[in-house]
């Protein structure tokens, strides 16, 4: 046997192990001993990651699986599949998930529930890592829904706090909504192919086994799931929301991972939409269309951690974006590169509120001078972000841009572009509002730089935003992903006038945001009232939460009162109803048993008791009188007989 | 001959109630671990049995036992367990071992309770072995009795409405079965009540007479499933019951209805089942999402899963409606999941009805932190029972919905939003009870006991070893429902 799929339990069980721990004793081991076992089990298995990562690379990967369900004829396996692209992804969660581990132990330091937390974030750990390396949609399903789970537990994890546990059923929820469609998706490729796996139902489509329209109605059923999951409209309600969590939480599962699996999940089973492409085209209006909106919402959002969630909207949108365009590729590259330079802002604004203790962006200023550290590395992470060359979110960037330039459609275009000058300006909006100036509370006043448990991992992470994208210039290191997909034939190059584009478009938003924010050569409040109406619309986040919460969910709970009460009046009123009319018509009976018929019995006996009575009387016993009375009835009878004649 | 196992393990509480009737009733704790004992004898056994039993032969009857006993009229005393059988006859005995230890909680009329509780833990068992449908008939009349009294003494405080409305409602449904029985008995020849020699001869019976006769069955069985519209006993049953009825009602009673349809009503009459699969998948549905709905408008705790439980059996229906060996193996998944889970959730009410004697979910809140075994241990149950991945629930609702897509496509949609509302009752109601302020009102609540853990643990173990690996009931049970997948799809 060989040494890879050992290598990968180890990757996803060692968390599993730790979540054991502090589940059961971490209340007892108190801080900060109950961090140790999760923060070393996750350091095992991003060790272990490394040489999987090296392994499936020089060609030892494969499928690994087990019979999980036998029904009828019917197998469905569990198992890993291992292969370029989800050692990568593997190696990268497992890898960001050890740094905010580490970041935790001082982020979450006099927590009451230390332990807790931890326990959660390996269980989501562990989960994750199942999902990456699922071999088939069950298992797929399975740890897709469980890290939804963890994402609920750990939303709602100061769970006193009424907006947080309302944010985790939110999230719970909204992502179940799209998960009913997955399941359908799923299903109905089950239905069509008699599988789950993969490699089968690639099979089945290559071989053209299955009809277009049905084909494209998976396709799309499937694509329910990554709405919901990695927050694309009509679904991307519940992830700034889930800000509520603590700031570790949005880090890796808010914007590294978790929100990324449903852009990964399209990515894994790309041959199937690639058989489909009106499902591409949905994809991609679907997913520029969220990059331009949450772009646009995050130009006034005065919370940092908002900022950053409207902006992992966006960027998750670039990456669906890539997809619908038909370049995998390229959203998978974004992926890494975002988890990367994503955790590092989420992680870096962690710094922030650690430091000044408030997250609102007007609270903070000046904040540079005294945070050293986090100031660089957020600043790195910005850049990053903007897609400033050479740092890691450039290539990416460039890849899905250049990609949607040959696709061609305008729309998507507009998306695309317009989107990255708004994420350069939103970002720089925030930094210079929050670390250049002067502080403006006692908070910022006050502000410290937070302990090294906190700000190695920023460093860390800082190197890989610089320097992940270049694997772009090692000789086969990028175009080893490209062979993964059976029909993707990517013709990798480099489109010259989009890369250009994107770069001016940047470094105007950075440039922009500086004049307004930095020199203030703008008045912000005048521009502010110039464009109070579309401000207004960007604060309401264009009505969407208004539709949901004003309208969608009290309706509901009015419907299942509606059904509630009919429940109990009408389905039980009518068993109550015909039991009460068995007994009112048993006490009928019983009334006419007892007036009626016996009454009839009675009055029988009556009638007989009352005529016998009467011809008592008759019975005299004297012959002459019975003689008379023979003699007249005889006449009487005579006289009768006559008067009929 | 072979020791008679399967009547020894489903007689042995009988001798146990025979022998608590014989003591003193001053000795409340000797009764109390009499009655477990004797719960246990038949969990042991039943365990045993596992050893016994060849799951690659689960099409076929096993350990089969057959006296005559009224010859007269064709009546044996005919008893075996096969797949569809042998997983519910366990779960029977693992659930009532567990509930005759949460019956501990009991304080009033100790002796006759164990004594009516053993009654009802044979009737129950007999249902499920019974081979004869006179049998059949007795145990299913047998554990009524107990059930009435054990409702209608140690309920709440509408015991005798709901005691009475239970016991009345479900007579009606087995008397409408009698009259199948009855008319299956006088079309057969010869003459049998055996269910393995009707199922032999069901080529006999006529398209007509099988559709009669399949309805007749139905409401009988779709009474204790529940089925839509004919629920309504349940929620009041399970309100006022004490916490191990409530228990042994979700966890084995409702699934006798199902068991009924896949073991009497399918072999016996097929050409009646076909012709009712649609219906059936309709009814399905309204099951589930109706019961959903219905729960997420609950403000008692018990109420509110009660109507779960009504939602959760609507798989099972839509399984057996869609007869594919999947759907089959769904629908037995869903209802020992369903068992287990439900049971589970129903134990945990009783923990907190113990202390405060409040149902209401409005009157709770932030107990997390005051209760934390507690809120965990009630979480996790309600996790498996919304259908988490990983727990048994998801197993079963994933294969009903996986074996009835290919056959009814329109159901499947049609009911899945289900998964979503049952997900929004249960978390709202973790939010409203478990999370939040806390109500100082229950300052003085105190955790799980370890009584009550022995009883919960096993549970939850249960729960994550099937979904984490449902192969070891599959496996038990997959050949008997492919034989009957097989055997349905001649009739379609």
């Amino acid at each position: 046997m060989s040494i890879i799929p050992i290598l990968a339990v180890i990757v996803q069980f060692a968390p599993l192990v730790g979540f054991a721990v502090a589940l059961f004793w971490g209340k007892r081991m108190g801080e900060p001993r109950a961090s140790f076992v999760p923060v070393a089990m996750m350091g095992v298995s991003a060790l272990a990651s490394i040489p999987l990562l090296a392994g499936v690379l020089s060609g030892h990967g494969g499928l690994f699986t087990v019979e999980w369900i036998n029904s009828g004829a019917i197998s469905i396996n569990i198992g890993y599949m291992l292969d370029n692209y989800s050692a990568v992804m593997t190696a990268t969660v497992a890898i960001v998930a050890f740094l905010i581990h580490l970041y935790s132990i001082g982020y979450m330091h006099g927590d009451p529930r230390f332990g807790r937390f931890f326990a959660y974030l390996n269980l989501f750990a562990f989960s994750m890592l199942g999902l990456v390396t699922a071999s088939n949609f069950m298992q797929l399903f399975i740890f897709w829904e469980l890290v939804g789970l963890c994402s609920y537990l750990l939303i709602g994890f100061w769970y006193e706090k009424k907006s947080a546990s309302d944010a985790g059923i939110k999230a719970f929820i909204t992502t179940r909504t799209g998960d009913v469609g997955f399941m359908l998706g799923i299903f109905l490729l089950f239905a069509l192919t008699g599988s789950m796996d993969y490699d089968k139902i690639f099979h089945a489509v290559e071989g053209g086994a299955i009809g277009p329209t049905l084909i494209t109605a998976a396709a799309l059923l499937l694509f329910c799931g990554a709405i919901g999951k990695s927050a694309q409209i009509p679904l991307q309600v519940w992830l700034p929301d889930a800000m509520e969590g603590p700031t570790p939480v949005s880090a890796l599962i808010h914007a590294a991972t978790m929100v990324c699996a449903g852009v990964y999940m399209i990515a894994r089973v790309f041959p199937i939409f690639e058989a489909a492409p009106t499902a591409l085209f949905v994809v991609a209006i679907v997913g520029g269309t969220t990059a331009l909106l949450a772009a646009t919402i995050a130009l006034v959002q005065i919370d940092i951690k908002r900022v950053l969630a409207y902006s992992t909207v966006s960027q998750l949108g670039y990456m669906i974006l890539a997809l619908g365009v038909g370049n995998p590729v390229a959203a998978f590259f974004h992926l890494v590169t975002h988890a990367f330079f994503k955790s590092l802002l989420f992680l870096g604004s962690g710094s922030m509120i650690h430091g000044t203790g408030t997250q609102d962006i007007r609270e903070m200023g000046g904040l540079a001078p005294k945070m050293k550290t986090t100031t660089w590395t957020f600043v790195v992470g910005a850049l990053a972000l903007a897609g400033v060359p050479p740092l890691a979110g450039f290539f990416s960037k460039d890849e899905i841009l250049g990609s949607v330039s040959d696709y061609g459609h305008w729309w998507l275009i507009v998306c695309g572009f317009l989107t990255a000058l708004l994420t350069a300006f939103y970002m720089f909006r925030a930094i210079y509002i929050s670390y250049a100036g002067k502080p403006r509370t006692a908070g910022a006043e006050h502000a410290h730089e937070s302990p090294p448990v906190m700000t190695i991992p920023l460093i860390v992470l800082a190197v890989f935003s610089v320097t992940a994208g270049w694997i772009f210039f090692v000789p086969g290191g990028f175009g080893a992903f490209s062979g993964l997909s059976v029909f993707l034939h990517h013709e990798h190059g480099i489109n010259v006038g989009a890369m250009g584009a994107s770069v001016i478009l940047a470094l105007s938003g950075i440039f922009i945001a500086t004049i307004i924010y930095l020199w203030k050569w703008v008045d912000n409040e005048q521009l502010y009232k110039i464009f109070r109406p579309v401000a207004f619309v960007l604060e309401r986040k264009y009505f969407f939460d208004d539709v949901y919460h004003g309208l969608l969910v009290p309706g509901f709970v009015l419907f299942s009162r509606f059904w509630g009460a009919f429940d109990l009046w009408v389905i039980d009123g009518i068993v109550n109803l015909s039991a009460f009319m068995t007994v009112l018509v048993s006490r009928f009976e019983g009334w006419f048993d007892l007036a009626i018929v016996d009454g009839v019995v009675n009055l029988l006996g009556w009638i007989t008791r009352t005529f016998g009575a009467g011809f008592r009387k008759l019975q005299t016993g004297y012959v002459q009188e019975y003689i008379i009375i023979l003699g007249v009835g005889a006449v009487a009878v005579i006289l009768a007989a006559l008067a009929i004649l | 001959m072979d020791f008679p196992i399967l009547t020894v393990t489903t007689f042995a509480p009988i001798v146990g109630m025979i022998i608590i009737l014989l003591m003193p009733r001053k000795l409340e704790n000797l009764i109390r671990g009499t009655g477990v004992f004797f719960c246990g004898v038949s969990l042991v056994l039943s365990l045993a049995m596992l050893f016994i039993y060849k799951a690659d032969m689960a099409g076929i009857m096993q350990m089969e036992e057959q006296y005559r006993w009224i010859p007269t009229i064709a009546v044996s005393y005919h008893v075996g367990v096969d797949g569809l059988s042998f997983p519910l006859y366990i779960l029977t005995t693992v659930l009532s071992f567990l509930a005759a230890i949460a019956s501990f909680s009991v304080k009033e009329r100790v002796k006759e309770y164990y004594a009516l509780y053993l009654l009802l833990v044979t009737g129950m068992l007999g249902v499920f072995i019974a081979l004869d449908l006179f049998l059949f008939y007795v145990f299913w009349e047998v554990m009524l009795v107990p059930m009435y009294f054990l409702i209608g003494i140690w309920g709440g405080e509408r015991r005798e409405y709901a005691a009475i409305k239970f016991f009345l409602y479900t007579l009606l449904g087995s008397v409408v079965m009698l009259l199948g029985i009855l008319a299956l008995f006088f079309t057969s020849t010869p003459h049998t009540f055996d269910m393995m020699a009707l199922m032999a001869q069901n080529g006999n019976f006529v398209h007509g007479f099988q559709i009669i006769v399949f309805m007749a069955f139905f409401i009988g069985f779709a009474i204790k499933v529940p089925v839509f519209p004919f629920h309504t006993w349940l929620p009041d049953a399970h309100v006022e019951a004490p916490t191990a009825i409530s228990v042994l009602l979700a966890g084995i009673l409702l699934k006798m209805g199902a068991y009924g349809l896949l073991r009497v009503s399918y072999p016996i009459l097929p050409e009646g089942a076909v012709w009712f699969a649609v219906p059936l998948a309709v009814l399905g549905i309204i099951n589930i999402v109706y019961g959903a709905l219905v729960a997420m408008a609950q403000k008692d705790l018990k109420k509110l899963i009660a109507y779960s439980s009504v939602s959760h059996m609507g798989f099972v229906l839509l399984g057996a409606a869609a007869m594919t060996a999947t759907g089959f193996n769904g629908a037995m998944m869903q209802m020992l999941a369903h068992g287990i889970i439900t049971g589970g959730l129903f134990l945990m009410v009783g923990v907190l009805y113990d202390r405060t004697h409040d149902r209401m979910i409005e009157h709770y809140g932030g107990l997390a932190n005051k209760v934390p075994i507690f809120v965990g241990v009630f979480s996790v149950t309600m996790f498996a029972s919304l259908g988490l991945p990983g727990m048994a629930g998801f197993v079963g609702e994933f294969l009903s919905f996986a074996g009835t897509f290919p056959v009814y496509k329109w159901a499947v949609i049609a009911a899945a939003p289900g998964v979503v509302i049952t997900a929004g009752y249960f978390l709202w109601t973790i939010q409203r009870m478990f999370l939040g302020e806390f109500n100082t009102q229950w300052e003085g609540l105190t955790d799980m006991s370890a009584r009550e853990l022995v009883t919960m643990v096993p549970l939850i173990v249960l729960m994550i070893t099937f979904g984490v690996w449902p192969r070891l009931l599959i496996d038990l049970m997959n050949p008997a429902m492919a034989k009957l997948a097989e055997f349905m799809a001649t009739f379609r």
